[in-house]
């Protein structure tokens, strides 16, 4: 049966017509919905290039079954931030926390859900809340000085 | 889902139960904690069972990342009947049993009667798990893991210790060291005998007591060689998990 459904994605409506059984929210993303922003990597949970919010939770789309998530609302990183580019993308920019940039969408996502969760968060609990995303070019380091200073921006500059 | 990621197309119907609010969340009555099929382990590492089942809590914490936490849940743990599942040599030490429900009946299960082999398990295609039963145990209890590196990994070995306080019993759970969760009755025998003397009361196990239950748990293990760890390397760590656990267990209880 290939029913068409639809799915609520940065706040918006979406179709989802000719849909494959069983496919992921990662590939109906990408190739249904052309919200290319989420990434393609490793396909198994492995590496969260492919993160999104489901109902404010962090998830590998590629782990989620999209028509089981008809009545959620999914947040991709094009959906971050108020016009555009959001605090955390900003951040990135500036402390040099991209360099291929293909974790980066993931990255964005995992420290808006971070930051949600833990705004006072340490460094040990800033690396544990980033285990699910893999990195091969940065070693990390200008990731997490990026979450600590919109962390230290959102307190009014305490930090 | 990562099989069909992988090309290998959905041959039947799919049911989602993410709406099945029933099997999703936990609930604490009295000295049993009921924690749904579809619970996930963010859940799961959260109060109130960070504070009732402390090993279990542990054992959902290094389970993957936040996004594994946050899909994968303890009825897909025991299912998959992994030999590496994080929380299955838990629920063994701690006598859980496993809530299973087809359209017909209910069956309550314990968990070497659910898991049968690596990846194998009794229930019937018609048959889902809705729940897990887990008793609130005075004492002392924990969870160790070994690994290649802290996160997002695998459990090479896992121990599950608990010392129940009022039943005088002392149990192991090991994980990655056997076709199955298993339990190690001489060890737990030992353990028995060197946390209690004849007559029920307390003492505190010495270290010649520790290295020689640790010996127990080591023969308890059923290791083998394979592309994440060697039978030697496997059977020495789960040596040194249980000692390690029997020391803080005997130091924890004697400062109560």
């Amino acid at each position: 049966m290939r029913k068409p459904y639809q799915l609520h994605v940065n706040g918006q409506t979406l179709d989802v017509l000719d849909p494959v059984p069983g496919e992921s929210l990662m590939t109906v993303l990408r190739e249904r919905l052309g919200l290319r922003g989420t990434k393609t990597a490793c396909s198994e949970g492995e590496c969260g290039s492919c993160s999104v919010l489901v109902d404010g939770e962090l998830m590998c789309s590629c782990l989620v079954m999209a028509a089981a998530v008809t009545d959620r609302a999914i947040t991709t990183v094009e959906g971050l931030g108020d016009d555009g580019i959001s605090d955390i993308q900003r951040a990135f920019v500036e402390c040099g926390a991209v360099q291929c940039g293909f974790c980066t969408p993931g990255l964005i996502v995992a420290a808006h859900a971070l930051l949600d969760r833990h705004p006072d968060a340490t460094t040990d609990t800033v690396r544990e809340e980033l285990a699910g995303n893999l990195c091969r070019c940065t070693g990390y380091g200008r990731i997490i000085d990026a979450i600590h200073s919109v962390a230290i921006a959102r307190r009014g500059g305490r930090p | 889902m990562v099989a069909v990621n992988h090309g290998h197309p959905m041959t039947s119907d799919v049911v989602s139960l993410d709406r099945v609010d029933e099997i999703r969340g936990l609930t604490l009555d009295g000295d049993v904690v009921r924690i749904g099929g579809a619970a996930t382990w963010t859940l799961i590492a959260d109060e109130p069972v960070r504070s009732t089942v402390p090993a279990l809590a542990q054992a959902a914490r290094t389970v993957g990342s936040p996004q594994i936490r946050n899909a994968g849940t303890i009825g897909g743990n025991i299912a998959t009947a992994s030999p590496a599942g994080d929380s299955l040599g838990v629920l063994a030490a701690l006598d859980a049993t496993v809530e299973v429900r087809s359209a017909s009946r209910t069956r309550l299960m314990a968990i070497p009667d659910v898991i049968i082999g690596p990846k194998v398990t009794s229930l019937e295609a018609d048959e889902l798990i809705v729940a897990v039963h887990v008793p609130v145990v005075r004492g002392w209890q924990s969870y160790a893991k070994v690994g290649v590196r802290n996160a997002m990994v695998i459990a090479t070995v896992g121990v599950a210790t608990v010392v129940n306080e009022e039943a005088r019993s002392v149990s192991f759970g090991l994980t990655s060291v056997g076709p199955t969760p298993l339990r190690c009755p001489d060890a737990e025998v030992a353990a028995c005998e060197a946390f209690w003397t004849l007559d029920g009361t307390p003492r505190t196990p010495t270290a010649r007591d520790i290295g020689h239950i640790a010996e127990l748990v080591m023969e308890g293990a059923q290791p083998i060689d394979d592309h994440r760890s060697s039978v030697e390397y496997r059977r020495h760590s789960v040596g040194v998990l249980a000692a390690r656990h029997l020391r803080t267990a005997a130091r924890t209880l004697r400062e109560q």
